[in-house]
């Protein structure tokens, strides 16, 4: 569905990676992972079509996103940002509803259908209580999970979330990581996510992304992937590996 | 029965406000006119003095105040999300500011009022050129230089009319610093300020949502499907329409653009499709009846409306300030 090819990544000054190349398809959940100023968020807003790559193509359905308007963009890949510029004054479903944008049609306002669909995002991440709450007094976590609510009612075939577990609780980052595979799964989303830890990889995500913050890169599943040597090679710091119901997980030593 | 909701009912306040403030305005004036009187020159015009006073004075001068206080709110609020900062007012780009040095050179010159508009004019399509020009270089646009851009050439203006105030022949003096407060008085015919208050502000209201999102940041704004920079620059060009329709009726009317949209926040409405056209009624309902203030408490001393509208305003804003702290 999302793919790239050649893509290099860089900030000024630095090249990041070069000659990235992968294929997100439906059904699948990629895991970006790599040190702190590794190219990660630069990788999700040049697959977004936020900002271009001073190399390669991003397609999607085989078509590159640089021709794509922005609203016929933004109907299939909804970004979650790891951060946000400004406050928003509003309530919590008005926040939301922003996500309609891309697919509203109507002038004055929202239609009722973009309505229902703001309210089953915001419960969806358990936020129904919350609608007429102001959006600026929400919780670090709370709006983290507005957040998410908002690209659920965006309704993207591709999701590509920056550090979508930040400020969550660990209750919460399970709820998000599920409600993520179940869109895979069950309804055939493309998700592209970058993770912080070398834990929900393996349980939750089919395929890796490595970003070894030096030029190289490694794509590929994430059963062949997500070893100890490659693990401590991409943080630079020693592992330590747990076995838990035939499952590995790693923590620092 | 459906409750209305809070932005609907402020609509209506509003809409009565404004029609309060124009009746008001019309009603009021050295020469004594009943309100009965006034109704029936409305609905039944008839040529007499009444009506005289009515449609050659009263009104135009209304529908102005009326046209230039929603055009001041627009500015203001469409720069403030433009910019994304809160003290952004029509006059933060410098284009009132090359009106006022346009306006004063003219002046200084012993031109009609017909020169001094031409002037004025001027001066602000050279302002709105160079900010413009400036921060849209090569396909790069910035907004933090274009905000840059326009208190630099504001500054430089200021202290341009400084100039021409001190140089000017101490006759001129008082008629340039009217024009530089504000004043209705010698305001022309309001009709181009009407057609621009209702396109400008139509458009802007259709494309509400819109700004909406870009209050978000220009990131999350294109994240969220936005055409950021045609937006941009469509807000820009709308800006310096409205800022210079008003300020070649009234001058430099100061308060209305920066306060009138808080004003309507702090009422607690945020979405900008019902902010836009709140403000643009509060403002003209302000303005029309700070300028009826302006020329009736002193009668038959005028005062520029700019001073009326800061010393009416400030303590209307002070006490909506400490009434949404107690509600936060």
């Amino acid at each position: 569905m999302l793919a790239c090819s050649g893509l290099t990544l860089a900030v000024p000054g630095r090249v990041l990676a070069r000659a990235i190349g992968f294929e997100v398809r439906g059904g699948e959940i990629w895991a970006v992972l790599g040190a702190n100023g590794s190219g990660k968020t630069t990788l999700v807003h040049a697959l977004a079509g936020l900002a271009p790559a001073p190399a390669g193509t991003v397609t999607l359905d085989g078509a590159p996103l640089a021709s794509c308007g922005s609203a016929e963009r933004a109907a299939s890949i909804g970004v979650l940002l790891q951060q946000e510029e400004a406050d928003y004054w509003g309530s919590a479903l008005d926040y939301v509803l922003l996500g309609r944008f891309p697919r509203a049609r109507s002038w004055f306002g929202w239609s009722a259908g973009d309505e229902a669909a703001a309210r089953a995002a915001l419960a969806a991440v358990g936020l129904d209580a919350f609608a007429a709450r102001g959006y600026r007094t929400l919780s670090g976590g709370e709006r983290q999970r507005a957040r998410i609510a908002q690209l659920l009612a965006q309704e993207p075939r591709a999701l590509l979330l920056d550090e979508p577990l930040q400020h969550l609780d660990l209750r919460h980052q399970v709820a998000v990581l599920r409600l993520v595979s179940g869109l895979a799964r069950e309804h055939g989303r493309a998700v592209v996510m970058v993770l912080h830890d070398a834990l929900w990889p393996a349980r939750f995500c089919s395929h890796a992304l490595l970003l070894y913050g030096d030029g190289a890169v490694e794509a590929g599943a994430a059963a062949d992937l997500l070893g100890r040597e490659r693990l401590e090679r991409l943080y630079g710091c020693p592992l330590r590996e747990i076995e838990s119901d035939g499952r590995k997980f790693f923590a620092p030593v | 029965m459906a409750v209305m909701s809070r932005p609907a009912v402020l609509m209506i306040v509003m809409l009565a406000a404004s029609v309060a403030s124009l009746f008001a305005a019309l009603l009021s004036g050295p020469f004594p006119i009943s309100a009965l009187q006034v109704l029936d020159s409305l609905l039944y015009p008839v040529p007499g003095l009444v009506h005289d006073v009515i449609w050659g004075l009263r009104a135009p001068r209304a529908a102005a105040a009326f046209a230039v206080g929603g055009l001041l709110a627009l500015a203001g609020a469409l720069l403030q999300v433009l910019l994304r900062n809160a003290l952004a007012d029509p006059y933060v780009l410098g284009i009132s500011g090359g009106a006022a040095f346009g306006a004063l050179l003219a002046l200084a010159a012993g031109a009609g009022a017909a020169m001094m508009n031409a002037a004025a004019f001027a001066g602000a399509l050279v302002a709105i050129a160079v900010v413009f020009g400036l921060s849209f270089r090569a396909g790069d646009w910035d907004v933090y230089r274009l905000l840059l851009t326009g208190v630099v050439l504001a500054a430089g203006f200021s202290a341009l009319v400084s100039l021409a105030l001190v140089m000017a022949p101490d006759a001129q003096v008082k008629g340039m610093l009217f024009w530089l407060m504000g004043d209705l008085a010698y305001a022309g015919s309001p009709a181009a300020a009407w057609i621009v208050l209702v396109v400008t502000g139509g458009i802007a209201v259709a494309h509400a949502v819109r700004l909406d999102l870009l209050a978000l940041g220009e990131l999350k704004a294109h994240a969220l499907g936005l055409a950021v920079k045609p937006l941009q620059i469509a807000i820009f060009v709308a800006a310096a329409l409205a800022t210079v329709a008003a300020v070649l009726l009234a001058g430099s009317v100061g308060f209305v653009g920066l306060m009138v949209p808080h004003a309507v926040r702090l009422m607690g409405v945020t979405a900008h499709r019902w902010l836009l056209p709140l403000a643009m009624l509060l403002g003209a309902a302000f303005l029309t009846t700070a300028d009826t203030a302006a020329r009736t408490l002193f009668a038959p001393q005028q005062l520029p409306v700019g001073v009326l509208t800061a010393l009416i305003g400030v303590p209307v804003m002070l006490v909506l300030l400490g009434r949404s702290r107690a509600r936060v």
